[in-house]
């Protein structure tokens, strides 16, 4: 059974927010972590960047501006996701509409459950990185297949990926369908197995 | 070819190796369970019918989302909400339903997850262990490979009690010498991670190691591995000694038989003499002194003698802008509104004794509010029978009911926007301990000083009193 969309190409503009070690408190703070679900959260994504403390939004904050809520793409300082390991942060950045992530360096936990959740954390060199930071108002495209970013006059960023996750991201697989299919392996493996 | 700790650990529990297209299946030995972070992955198992492989394998206990205060007049717990309280009652029930062991309320193996875990005698040298949670990591202090997972893949262990890994880079963090008197393990993982940088271990998994290391306690080892998640180190390990040996007979209630029979296997993972890893740093432990953390990322420690350093770039300028501190203060004697001493990092018996011994005929000064929330119910039972409880409570600081509390502020223990917090867990990101709420990470010492002073303070000016025995 498949739980994501397959991941096409991406035209939009993104959102740029330029903090280095963007933790996951801020992405998504500790006390909304009460529930049992996992839709709905784009409510509570940055809320305290978003809100004041009677609840009221600030409206000069970056995720509260009508390009920040028609873009998919978040573009971010170092060390994004860096923090908790609450699988609640990609189902927020998901929730409210993100599906690629740019930014010098991801988290590793943060970057494992952000592929698990449609959402394609992209490493960027300085140069790719500045260039963003130069041009806020450009659109750009994300190409998984091709692993591309095109941007500005013609221009192409190439990016890694892991082959095993860009497979998952285009066919819309799931990794759980994937270890099932090695329960003869894992039952072997438990047969030898003193642990 | 010499093999480190951690491909030992890693080459024993591979089912299928990694190849260019695939990662490899690693079979995981234990997966703990708390309420936060499964509730999401029993749903797709209950939507798709998949039974829980290997329940033997999986324990859950309640911590994050729990109450420290105590129960009601009729013995109800207060949850903080509602929500909160359905979040503790589903895992109950879902443990019910796949046969897995709980740890509940009036269990004695209760408690924050990485506290109660090492107690109750499930973790062992040479293990797989994970948990939805990141400071997983703790259990690297046995020699077993912990680290932290999403829902997702809470999901897959509960699934199959495999998971897609690739294997992470190496890297070894050396300790020479002797940590000074007066300072303690928390103060020398606040300094690696100064040293590294939040995000110097991204990528590694590290191997603790060095004469420093040698000498730490099982309390101190944990500790240290902790924290590795703060340097952005999926998992932390130190070789298992008979210091380990000896905890876990002690602590966790392993038989001397099955030690015996296992000794020489868990000795024996400690790396080779010539494995290489891909990244080193060193240490020297002589050189190091009490603390803490003036900004909002864990990597912020200074000592406590140093000045509050110039913001190098617009996110330093914003954390001390956010804590309130100028370039050049001190940072011993600023005013300190709260102190938490509690959390999986510094949660243990040990570091409540630590914290005791500075409190014990002293006061927490007028204005402090001071929390002590002991790790597990174990490590509850243990402090009151050393008289720690009322150590706490005639010095005026509150003595709750174990959890996770004020070290992420989800179950309603939280600072007041703009107040100063002293802590002793892990994490000092803006707003982590309340909205507007200020952290500085120290020491169950520094933190026990702190209270007492007021202000931040250095805990080697806070001699033990020796009461007479009447009092």
């Amino acid at each position: 059974m498949s739980t994501l969309d397959p991941f096409e190409i991406i035209y939009s503009d993104f959102v740029l927010v330029e903090e280095e070690n963007i933790d996951t408190d801020q992405i998504l703070p500790g006390r909304f972590l009460t529930t049992t679900e996992r839709a709905g959260m784009k409510k509570f994504l940055f809320y305290d960047w978003r809100y004041r403390d009677d609840g009221s939004e600030i409206e000069k904050c970056v995720f509260n501006t009508p390009r920040a809520k028609r873009s998919q793409i978040l573009v971010s300082g170092a060390n994004f996701g860096c923090g908790s390991s609450r699988e609640h942060a990609p189902w927020a950045l998901a929730d409210y509409g993100f599906r690629v992530i740019l930014a010098p360096e991801f988290a590793d936990i943060f970057k494992n459950n952000a592929l698990k959740n449609g959402i394609l954390p992209i490493e960027i060199d300085s140069t790719f990185y500045n260039w963003l930071k130069d041009h806020p108002a450009a659109r750009i495209s994300v190409d998984l297949k091709a692993k591309q970013v095109r941007y500005g006059d013609g221009w192409a960023y190439c990016f890694d990926v892991d082959p095993f996750a860009r497979r998952r991201m285009l066919d819309g697989m799931d990794e759980m369908d994937f270890l099932l299919s090695k329960s003869t392996e894992i039952a072997d493996f438990e047969a030898k197995y003193v642990g | 070819m010499p093999r480190s700790l951690v491909d030992k650990v890693w080459d024993a529990h591979v089912v299928t190796p990694a190849t260019s297209e695939t990662p490899a299946v690693l079979f995981i030995d234990l997966q703990l369970v708390h309420e936060v972070t499964s509730p999401q992955a029993f749903t797709v198992l209950n939507e798709r019918g998949i039974k829980v492989r290997c329940p033997e394998r999986v324990f859950a206990t309640i911590d994050h989302a729990t109450p420290t205060i105590p129960v009601d007049q009729n013995g109800e717990h207060i949850y903080y909400t509602d929500e909160a309280r359905n979040q503790v009652q589903t895992l109950e029930k879902n443990c019910a339903e796949h046969g897995i062991e709980f740890f509940g309320w009036g269990n004695k193996n209760r408690g924050v997850v990485h506290v109660a875990g090492p107690e109750n005698g499930r973790v062992k040298p040479g293990m797989t262990i994970v948990c939805g949670d990141s400071h997983t990591a703790t259990h690297g202090a046995f020699g077993a490979l912990a680290f932290g997972i999403g829902t997702t893949e809470v999901g897959h262990v509960l699934a199959t009690q495999c998971l897609l890994q690739q294997k992470a880079k190496s890297m070894a963090v050396t300790v020479n010498g002797r940590l000074p008197e007066g300072v303690s393990a928390k103060d020398l993982i606040l300094a690696i991670i100064a040293e590294a940088g939040v995000d110097g271990g991204t990528g590694h998994i590290i191997e603790y190691r060095g004469e420093a290391i040698e000498a730490l306690s099982m309390e101190g080892r944990m500790t240290v591995c902790n924290m590795s998640i703060e340097l952005g180190a999926r998992a932390g390990l130190i070789a298992p000694d008979e210091t380990t040996l000896t905890w876990l007979k002690k602590h966790a209630g392993l038989s001397e038989q099955e030690i015996s029979e296992n000794r020489d296997a868990w000795l024996g993972l400690a790396s080779d003499e010539g494995a290489k890893f891909d990244k080193e740093i060193v240490i020297d432990a002589a050189s190091l002194s009490p603390m803490v953390t003036w900004g909002t990322t864990p990597a912020t420690g200074i000592k406590l003698g140093q000045k509050l350093p110039s913001a190098s770039d617009t996110d330093d300028a914003k954390a001390l802008n956010y804590m309130g501190f100028s370039a050049g203060d001190a940072i011993v004697g600023q005013k300190v509104s709260v102190v938490f001493i509690g959390s999986c990092t510094n949660g243990r018996f040990e570091d409540l004794q630590a914290a005791a011994s500075i409190l014990r005929g002293r006061r927490v000064a007028d204005g402090v509010r001071m929390l002590v929330v002991p790790g597990s119910d174990n490590t509850k039972a243990e402090a009151e029978a050393a008289g720690l409880d009322k150590v706490f409570s005639q010095a005026g600081a509150e003595w709750r009911e174990p959890g996770c509390s004020m070290c992420l502020a989800m179950n309603g223990d939280m600072a007041r926007p703009g107040e100063l917090v002293v802590s002793t867990s892990n994490r000092n990101f803006m707003g982590r301990q309340g909205p507007g709420a200020r952290t500085v990470l120290a020491s169950p010492a520094t933190a026990a000083a702190s209270a007492v002073a007021g202000e931040i303070a250095d805990p080697r000016e806070y001699a033990p009193i020796q009461l007479e025995e009447s009092a």
